[in-house]
C-alpha cells in the first residue's frame, strides 16, 4: 500500500501585509532586493510571514511542513544572490514566466554560507516534519553566469559542492526537495548527463533525510531521465499537470525509485482542485505506472508563489485534505 | 489600404510635402496630483468620492491632450490617465473575470493577475466615454491603445477555457466589438498590445488569428496598428506580414537598432511604426541623435510608409522628461521631413521615395 505524503516545492506567495510592509522597508528597485544581511524591522516581517505560512501548513494538514521561502526575492537564484562572492547584475526572465530575478555572477569561490540553514532553524515544527528545499545543482548553475570557474563542468561541480555545504549545515529535516526545472527547460546534452546526476548525488550525499528531486514544466527528456535514475535519491519527481505522456512513458520505460513525487495540483492557475480530484489522479497515475510506490508525495507540480495569497492557502487545504481523504479510502 | 489611411492624419497646416506620421504609444506620467487624489478616492476616512475623482481624471486628460498638441504631434491621447494597468483596467470591465489578490512579478512589484473563471463577455463598454472625451478635448486625431486579447489572456489565470488559444479568441471577438464601437463614436487609429507576444514569440499563429477577429467587419478607413516590445523580432518575423494591420511599432531604439536587419529580408510589406526614443532612460535625446534614430528607419521602409513613436509607453519617466523626449521627436521629423523635401536625404538603391 503506497503511504501518501501530502506536501508542496516551497517558494510560497508573501501574505499581502507582508508584500506591503517589505514594500515600504525595502523599495521597488533591483537594488532594494534581498542582500542576506538585512536589518531587524525587515527580519520582523520575515518571521511573521514565516510563522504565518508554517502555521497554514500545519493547518492544512500537510505531512511535510516548508520554511516557504519569503526571503527568496530572486526564485531559485536566491542561494547564489546572497552569496559574498556573487554580484547580482541586471533583471532576467524566470523560465518562461512573466518573472524576473537578478542574473548571479559568480565572481570567487563558493563557499558555504548558511543562510538556508539559519532559515530553516527557525521553522518551528518537530525535525519528522520538516522539508527543506533547495535549487538542484543544475538548475542553479543554468541560472547563474560563472565569471570565476571558467569551465562549464567546473562550475557545475562547485555549485554541487557549495549546496553540499549548505545542506550539512541544515538542521534535522525529514525531506529535501531540489528543484531541478532546467533539466525540462534547458536539458543537459549528452556530455552533461552524466555530470549533472552526479551534481545531484554530491548533494543528496550530504543529508540523511529522503531527497526528493522535483521536476516540472514538462518531462525531462528520456536520456537525462535515464542518467537521473543513477543518482543516489529516494524520489524523483515528475509534473503531472503540464504533461502526462512523458512522464509516463519514462516511469514505465526507465522505472523510478521506491518512492515518488506526484506533480497533481497546478501551481500556476487559481482553479482549486479538490481533494477527490487529487485523489482520482494519484489512481489514474497509479493504473498506468507499474510501480508499486512505497510513498508518493502529493504536491502541486511547481513553486506556489505565483498565485494569489486566498488560492495558496486553498491549494494547501486541499492537499492536505486530500492525503488524508486517501487514507479513509484505503 | 495603409497609404489612404495614413493620409487622413495629415494635418491642413503640415509645413513638409513629406509627411511622417508622428505618434505615441499610449501611456504618459500621471500628474502627481491625480495620484495623490486617486489614493484619497481609496481612503474610507476622506470626503474625497468617486464623483470627484471623475473630475480629476476628465482634468488630467485635458491637461495630457493640450500637453500633446503643444508638442506638435500629429496624433494625440490621453496618456492612459484613467487606466491603472493594462490588464487589469480591462479585466475589471469583462464579464468572466474575477480578482483574488496581487502576484509577484519580480521582488516588490506586484500585479493584480486577474482570472478567467466564466465565458468572457462584453459587459459595459471599455473605453468609448475615454474616447468621446478625448476626441472633444483635442484639435488633431486621437490613437486608441488597446491591450490585445493574447496578452489579456496570457497575464491572466485561466479557470475556464480548454487552453490559452480558446480563450484569446474569445477575447478577440469582444475586442472586435469594442473596436467596432469605438469606430462609431468616430475613432480612426486605434493600436493592439502584444507584449506577451514577445515572450512566447512561437504563439504568432495565435496572435494572427485573433487580429483577424479583430478586424473583421472593420473599414479599411480605421488604421489598425500592433505594438508588440521588449522580444526577438527575429521570431516573429516574417510571419507577422501576414497580419491584416497597417502598422507594426516597434521597440528598437532601447536596442540601439541590432535587430533593425531582421526587417530587411524578406522585404518589408507593411508600415513601420519606429520607436525612436528610449523609454527606459531618463538621459533626453537630442534631435539630431533622433533624426540619426529616424534615418534607421529608411533602411526598412520609405518615408510615407514610416511612422514616428516612442519605444513604448512612457508612463515611467519623470513628466519633464517624457514631455522633452516628444518635442524634440516632433522637431526632428519635421527637420527630416524639410531635407527630404530639399533631396538632401539619400534613401539608398533599394528605398525610393517616389
Amino acid at each position: 500500500m503506497t503511504e501518501l505524503v501530502a506536501t508542496t516545492p516551497g517558494l510560497y506567495p508573501l501574505p499581502d501585509w507582508a508584500k506591503g510592509e517589505l514594500s515600504d522597508l525595502k523599495g521597488h528597485q533591483k537594488g532594494d532586493l534581498i542582500t542576506g544581511d538585512e536589518g531587524p524591522e525587515i527580519v520582523d516581517v520575515y518571521d511573521r510571514a514565516r510563522a504565518e505560512v508554517v502555521d497554514a501548513q500545519v493547518g492544512a494538514g500537510l505531512d511535510r511542513v516548508v520554511e516557504g521561502q519569503p526571503r527568496w526575492d530572486d526564485v531559485l537564484a536566491h542561494p547564489l544572490t546572497i552569496h559574498e562572492n556573487v554580484e547580482t547584475g541586471g533583471i532576467v526572465r524566470y523560465y518562461d514566466n512573466n518573472n524576473f530575478y537578478r542574473d548571479p555572477q559568480v565572481q570567487g569561490e563558493l563557499t558555504p554560507s548558511g543562510d538556508v540553514a539559519a532559515e530553516l532553524a527557525a521553522v518551528d515544527v518537530d525535525a519528522d516534519a520538516l522539508q527543506a528545499v533547495l535549487p538542484g545543482p543544475y538548475s542553479l548553475a543554468d541560472l547563474a553566469t560563472d565569471d570565476h570557474y571558467g569551465d562549464e563542468a567546473d562550475f557545475l561541480d562547485a555549485v554541487a559542492d557549495f549546496l553540499a555545504g549548505e545542506v550539512e549545515a541544515f538542521p534535522g529535516h525529514e525531506t529535501l526537495f531540489l528543484l531541478e526545472p532546467s533539466l525540462v527547460e534547458s536539458p543537459p546534452g549528452d556530455d552533461t548527463n552524466e555530470r549533472a546526476s552526479d551534481a545531484i548525488d554530491r548533494v543528496a550525499a550530504a543529508t540523511d533525510a529522503d531527497v526528493v528531486v522535483h521536476t516540472y514544466w514538462g518531462a525531462v527528456p528520456e536520456k537525462t531521465y535515464a542518467y537521473l535514475m543513477d543518482a543516489d535519491v529516494e524520489a524523483i519527481g515528475f509534473d503531472f499537470v503540464t504533461e502526462t505522456e512523458d512522464a509516463l512513458y519514462n516511469i514505465n520505460e526507465y522505472g523510478t525509485k521506491d518512492q515518488v513525487a506526484l506533480g497533481l495540483v497546478d501551481g500556476q492557475n487559481t482553479l482549486v482542485e479538490s481533494p477527490e480530484t487529487i485523489r482520482d489522479r494519484v489512481e489514474w497515475v497509479d493504473e498506468r505506472t507499474h510501480t508499486d510506490f512505497e510513498r508518493a508525495y502529493v504536491t502541486s507540480n511547481t513553486e506556489l508563489y505565483y498565485l494569489p495569497v486566498n488560492k495558496f492557502e486553498e491549494k494547501l487545504q486541499a492537499l492536505g485534505d486530500a492525503a488524508a481523504l486517501a487514507e479513509v479510502d484505503a | 489600404m495603409s497609404e489612404h489611411n495614413r493620409e487622413q492624419f495629415r494635418p491642413d497646416d503640415h509645413p513638409n510635402d513629406h509627411f511622417l506620421l508622428t505618434s505615441i504609444v499610449g501611456s504618459y506620467p500621471k500628474p502627481k496630483w491625480l495620484n495623490r487624489v486617486s489614493d484619497l478616492a481609496d481612503d474610507p476616512d476622506s470626503k474625497f468620492t468617486e464623483e470627484h475623482l471623475h473630475e480629476a481624471h476628465d482634468d488630467a486628460c485635458r491637461v495630457i491632450v493640450d500637453e500633446h498638441e503643444r508638442t506638435g504631434l500629429d496624433t494625440v491621447s490621453d496618456g492612459e490617465m484613467r487606466r491603472n494597468e493594462m490588464v487589469e483596467f480591462f479585466a475589471d470591465r469583462i464579464d468572466g473575470y474575477e480578482f483574488n489578490g496581487p502576484v509577484k512579478v519580480w521582488g516588490h512589484n506586484y500585479f493584480d493577475k486577474p482570472s478567467v473563471v466564466d465565458d468572457v463577455a462584453y459587459g459595459e463598454s471599455w473605453l468609448v466615454d475615454e474616447f468621446e472625451f478625448t476626441n472633444a478635448a483635442a484639435s488633431k486625431p486621437v490613437k486608441v491603445p488597446i491591450t490585445g486579447p493574447y496578452t489579456l489572456a496570457s497575464w491572466s489565470f485561466n479557470e475556464a477555457y480548454d487552453d490559452d488559444a480558446d480563450l484569446s479568441y474569445a477575447l478577440a471577438d469582444l475586442v472586435n466589438e469594442e473596436v467596432e464601437a469605438l469606430v462609431e463614436a468616430g475613432a480612426r487609429y486605434i493600436q493592439i498590445d502584444e507584449p506577451a507576444l514577445a515572450t512566447t514569440p512561437d504563439d504568432h499563429a495565435i496572435v494572427g488569428e485573433c487580429l483577424d477577429r479583430i478586424v473583421a467587419g472593420i473599414p479599411d478607413e480605421v488604421r489598425i496598428g500592433l505594438h508588440v516590445c521588449y522580444g526577438d523580432y527575429s521570431r516573429i518575423y516574417p510571419e507577422l506580414l501576414e497580419y491584416p494591420i497597417d502598422e507594426f511599432d516597434v521597440e528598437l531604439c532601447n536596442g540601439d537598432y541590432e535587430q533593425i536587419d531582421v526587417f530587411t529580408d524578406p522585404e518589408f510589406t507593411t508600415d513601420l511604426a519606429l520607436g525612436v526614443v528610449d523609454v527606459h532612460t531618463t538621459d533626453v535625446e537630442s534631435v539630431e541623435e533622433i533624426k540619426a534614430n529616424i534615418r534607421e528607419g529608411f533602411k526598412i521602409v520609405p518615408p510615407e510608409r514610416l511612422t514616428v513613436s516612442p519605444d513604448c509607453g512612457v508612463k515611467l519617466l519623470p513628466r519633464e522628461v517624457a514631455r522633452q523626449k516628444i518635442e524634440n521627436m516632433v522637431t526632428a521629423t519635421r527637420e527630416i521631413e524639410a531635407e527630404l523635401d530639399a533631396g538632401e536625404i539619400d534613401l539608398g538603391p533599394e528605398v525610393s521615395a517616389d
